[in-house]
């Protein structure tokens, strides 16, 4: 059962092959059996079991939507009322929202059942998932190696099929390279298409949800719901929300990729270029052609995302200052002490550089050469994007340099955690939507391939990935030990 | 040496919307603590600010008021501090692109018209309230003030001196009102003032080096606040030392100003803008419906009084330095029918004077327009006197009645009867021969003893036109 998709499993309950509360109990014994890959922060066995009991009712009664009854969990960065929200952090450890996000409520309507919160970086910064306070996460696939981050538990929960889809949030890649590095299917929407409320914010101007499954089809079931103009965020955009199911059987003759010649150069290791290269001759069997495109500012992508995203989680941050909620020191001797000790002991490592990164570039005297010019950057990176995109119909590329790491082996070195996202943070500058699906294995760990899209066409690239995966079955495989 | 004062005026002023500028918390004042705080409010994690249109709006009006570039395009941004009633460890107001641009407001000191310049007035949100008293050694924190909105309406420094900035002061005040964007309410906090303030040698162009003066929330203090920190810096230079540039809190208990902070130690507020809210575009649209919306000014309105109702530059004034004010005039000249400058005087006199009296604001005035209007038109048919008026009005002050049924309870109908007066009069002569003999002699101010008598023994009812006449034609020489 474990092994059947988001699409499989509604079509199950709705042929009453098996209950949500049958699928719930499932699911959280998988949950419990593999407590050790350290995916899950809080599992909420006994509100799942409720919700599966409703689920079930409504389809019972007829009342049932076409997810109803599924189980999901959701990166612990989303708000959960009643329920911890931790964010990765000993800041939020005690924290418990009065709401739900956005994201949270529509799946809650949509009738799907929430199994509990995934781990993550800590405030989603990290590409390992080793900044998170409660411990790294094994990735499933090669022991000793990290998930990718910082939607690391939402990657590994898929891939080692303890839940059948998660939510997760993308800054600069937190969606896509933990999916590519865990062998799941990972869509970072257009900035604007899913509600940042309730979500907490690492940088605002680059946060977005998505969903991240084992398929391209339950990517577009679990984007339905998420999907669409929420009053309560500004920057959500009133863009019709299209049905993300009606594209995905299109044919791709005369689909036009682009290859940016920037993300295959030096940095790419040999067998990931290899790899991307037999995924993008698949597309080219099915009717594709490919062109060369530029990228020319690609490169100052990392500096002025490294610039963009500190300065705007410096100031987000602020309301972590055990004042009304989260971490507070004991026994603070004024007001001076409480800021400080409350927020050096509640904030991690990772977390604290780039509050101070984020507070030096916004200075007086270095905002303008670095906030103004990283956002100059920014409209250049864009330019470059929508140039391409005017000439093609996607760009494709690798995920990542390389499949995943060590556990360990990049954290005394910042610069080289942060080039693991150098494929995938100029995306969120631009604001595109991009998804990550399995393209291929090195030495047994997974390789994805990113495919990247213009504004509001998450639809084509749902096609696109869909139709890679009707003539291939790397998102099929599942890790040894989990199947 | 003689010292020139320069002065520039940061009004805060609350914007009358029911909720708040990011959230849909009310804004009422004066409730339990915490309880018109929301999670936005409270700045939890994952709340975002939505923009009240309405505060938009309000801005607009206020910079079309003042004649002011209104921009096209004005982007929030957060201003970094840390403080336990500042919830999110930022504020969220304007800084490059404030919404309203370079305006101008005129004011009358000494009977002379001065333009003062209006740099610039931006939107932004109040922080929280921090609470000493009562918590044993702890603060409290009450954000229910979080998040209401603000405009921030910042002049030149063309005042000089701290007469002509209680003016302005005054005057942006009653504009506020005007437009319904501010209830002006000071005691609430709904208006306060922070007074940048320099000296500098007469004839000398380059300013001197300013101190901000905090928390002088009344015009009197603001003009004492002012006057005491001139003193203070002139004293300084003048021993050869020198100003430094500071934030400086001003005691209203002691009428002393002193260092909060300087600056060297001031915050830097990192501003840059919010990635929550989209910039601000005003259409045309609302440009238009604001201008279709906005009400006769204070200027243009003295101006009209005095046109009109050919009503002196004072009266005019007083009469239009509030909306409120103004419209009971004006109904009350339309609703009596009666002369402009009786009304005024009604106006300005025995009702402003028993309003004072009570700390009471014209719109609750228990004597309405239309009752008031009932009394003069008893004066203006000779009904009563006005002497008699002031009496009715005061019964009126203390009871529902209309002006009517008073002086028909009362039974103070002017005697016009001729026949009655002469009686009375006859009376009188009868009793007084000595002072009939005086005045027929010659002494001319006898014959206001018998006018006094008169009006007297009728207990002021009779009408004094006609006691003058019947009284000059029995007293012949």
């Amino acid at each position: 059962m474990h092994t059947k998709t988001i699409a499989q499993l509604a079509q199950g309950l709705h042929t009453g092959d098996f209950s949500s509360v049958e699928l719930t109990q499932a699911y959280l014994q998988r949950i419990q059996q593999y407590q050790s890959l350290n995916s899950f922060i809080s599992i909420t066995g006994a509100q799942a079991l409720a919700a599966a009991e409703q689920a079930d009712l409504a389809i019972a009664q007829g009342k049932a939507g076409p997810l109803t009854g599924v189980p999901i969990a959701h990166k612990d960065i989303f708000c959960t009322q009643g329920i911890k929200t931790s964010c990765g952090s000993k800041m939020l450890d005690n924290f418990i929202a009065p709401y739900n996000a956005t994201v949270v409520e529509k799946f809650t309507a949509a009738g799907l059942v929430s199994l509990g919160k995934l781990n993550m970086d800590e405030f989603a910064m990290g590409s390992s998932n080793e900044t998170s306070f409660y411990g790294n996460v094994q990735n499933p696939w090669a022991e000793n190696t990290v998930p990718g981050g910082s939607s690391g538990g939402s990657a590994v929960a898929v891939a080692a099929r303890l839940i059948p889809g998660a939510t997760g949030t993308d800054t600069g890649g937190s969606i896509r390279q933990p999916a590519a590095l865990c062998g799941i299917t990972g869509l970072k929407p257009t900035y604007g298409r899913v509600s940042r409320y309730g979500m907490i914010a690492y940088a605002s101007s680059l946060d977005q949800g998505g969903p991240m499954t084992q398929t391209a089809e339950d990517a577009a079931l679990m984007l339905q719901v998420m999907a669409g103009f929420d009053p309560k965020d500004s920057t959500s955009v009133e863009h019709e929300v299209p049905d993300y199911n009606a594209d995905l059987n299109n044919s791709l003759q005369g689909l036009k990729i682009g290859l940016p010649k920037e993300f295959f150069d030096a940095a790419l290791n040999s067998d990931m270029a290899t790899t991307i290269e037999a995924a993008i001759n698949e597309y080219k069997k099915m009717g594709a052609s490919v062109v060369e495109v530029s990228m020319p500012n690609l490169k100052l992508a990392i500096p002025a995302y490294y610039v963009i995203a500190p300065a705007e989680c410096s100031a987000n941050l602020s309301r972590m200052d055990g004042v009304r909620f989260g971490h507070r020191c004991s026994n603070p001797a004024d007001l001076n002490d409480l800021y400080i000790r409350s927020r050096a002991e509640g904030f991690g490592t990772e977390v604290k550089r780039r509050i101070l990164v984020g507070t030096y570039a916004l200075s007086e005297g270095y905002y303008d050469a670095y906030y103004i010019k990283a956002q100059k950057i920014r409209r250049l990176i864009s330019d470059d994007f929508n140039k391409a995109l005017q000439e093609v119909d996607v760009i494709m590329g690798p995920v990542t340099p390389t499949p995943a790491f060590g556990i360990g082996e990049k954290t005394n070195d910042p610069i080289e955690m942060y080039l693991a996202d150098i494929y995938t943070i100029a995306i969120n500058l631009a604001g595109l939507p991009a998804m990550s699906i399995p393209a291929g294995f090195i030495n047994k760990k997974p390789v994805g391939l990113q495919i990247i899209g213009n504004y509001f066409a998450e639809a084509k690239l749902l096609n696109v990935a869909h139709q890679y995966q009707q003539v291939t079955d790397w998102h099929q495989q599942t890790p040894h030990g989990f199947e | 040496m003689q010292w020139e004062t320069v002065i520039g005026l940061e009004i805060h002023a609350q914007l009358a919307t029911k909720t708040k500028i990011f959230s849909g918390a009310s804004t009422a004042y004066g409730a339990e603590p915490n309880t018109q705080a929301c999670a936005v409010d409270l700045g939890f994690p994952g709340v975002l600010p939505v923009l009240n249109q309405e505060v938009v709006r309000m801005a607009v009006k206020f910079g079309m008021a003042i004649d002011a570039h209104i921009a096209p395009y004005s982007v929030f941004a957060r201003k970094n501090y840390f403080y336990p009633d500042l919830p999110k460890g930022y504020q969220i107001s304007q800084m490059d692109d404030p919404i309203v641009g370079i305006g101008h407001m005129d004011i009358e000191v000494d009977g002379q018209s001065k333009r003062v310049g209006v740099t610039r007035a931006h939107l932004e949100e109040d922080a929280g309230k921090s609470l000493h008293e009562d918590f044993h050694g702890l603060t409290g924190i009450d954000l229910n003030r979080a998040g209401t909105p603000l405009l921030e309406i910042v002049s030149e420094p063309d005042m000089r001196s701290a007469k002509e900035a209680v003016a302005y002061m005054r005057k942006v005040h009653e504009l506020v009102q005007y437009l319904d964007i501010c209830d002006g309410n000071m005691q609430e906090g709904s208006f306060r003032c922070d007074a940048n303030v320099s000296v500098r040698p007469i004839g000398q162009e380059e300013y001197g080096t300013r101190t901000e003066l905090k928390n002088i929330n009344s015009f009197k203090f603001v003009e004492k606040a002012i006057n005491i920190e001139v003193e203070r810096q002139i004293e300084i230079i003048e021993s050869g030392g020198r100003i430094i540039q500071e934030t400086r809190l001003y005691d209203s208990d002691k009428n002393e100003t002193r260092s909060m902070r300087s600056k060297e130690e001031a915050n830097d507020y990192r501003y840059f803008p919010d990635p929550d809210l989209l910039p601000v575009y005003i259409s045309d649209e609302l440009r238009a419906a604001v201008k279709a919306d906005l009400p006769e000014l204070p200027q243009l309105k003295r101006a009209r009084f005095i046109a009109d109702y050919k009503l002196d530059l004072e009266t005019a004034s007083i009469l239009s330095s509030s909306k409120e004010l103004a419209n009971y005039f004006e109904s009350l000249v339309k609703e009596s029918d009666c002369d402009a400058k009786i009304c005024s005087n009604w106006v300005n006199g025995d009702l402003s004077g028993a309003l004072n009296k009570q700390g009471l604001a014209i719109s609750q005035s228990p004597v309405t327009y239309q009752r008031l209007a009932g009394l003069l038109k008893r004066i203006n048919d000779n009904t009563i006197s006005g002497k008699i008026a002031k009496q009715v009005f005061e019964a009126m002050w203390s009871s529902e009645d209309t002006a009517d049924a008073i002086i028909e309870a009362q039974g103070l109908k002017q005697i016009t009867d001729s026949g009655a007066i002469e009686m009375i009069i006859d009376k009188i002569i009868a009793d007084n021969p000595g002072q009939v003999e005086q005045y027929l002699s010659g002494k001319d101010k006898v014959f206001g003893f018998f006018v006094g008598q008169t009006m007297k023994a009728s207990q002021g009812k009779a009408n004094p036109g006609e006691v003058n006449k019947i009284l000059q034609g029995k007293l012949k020489r």
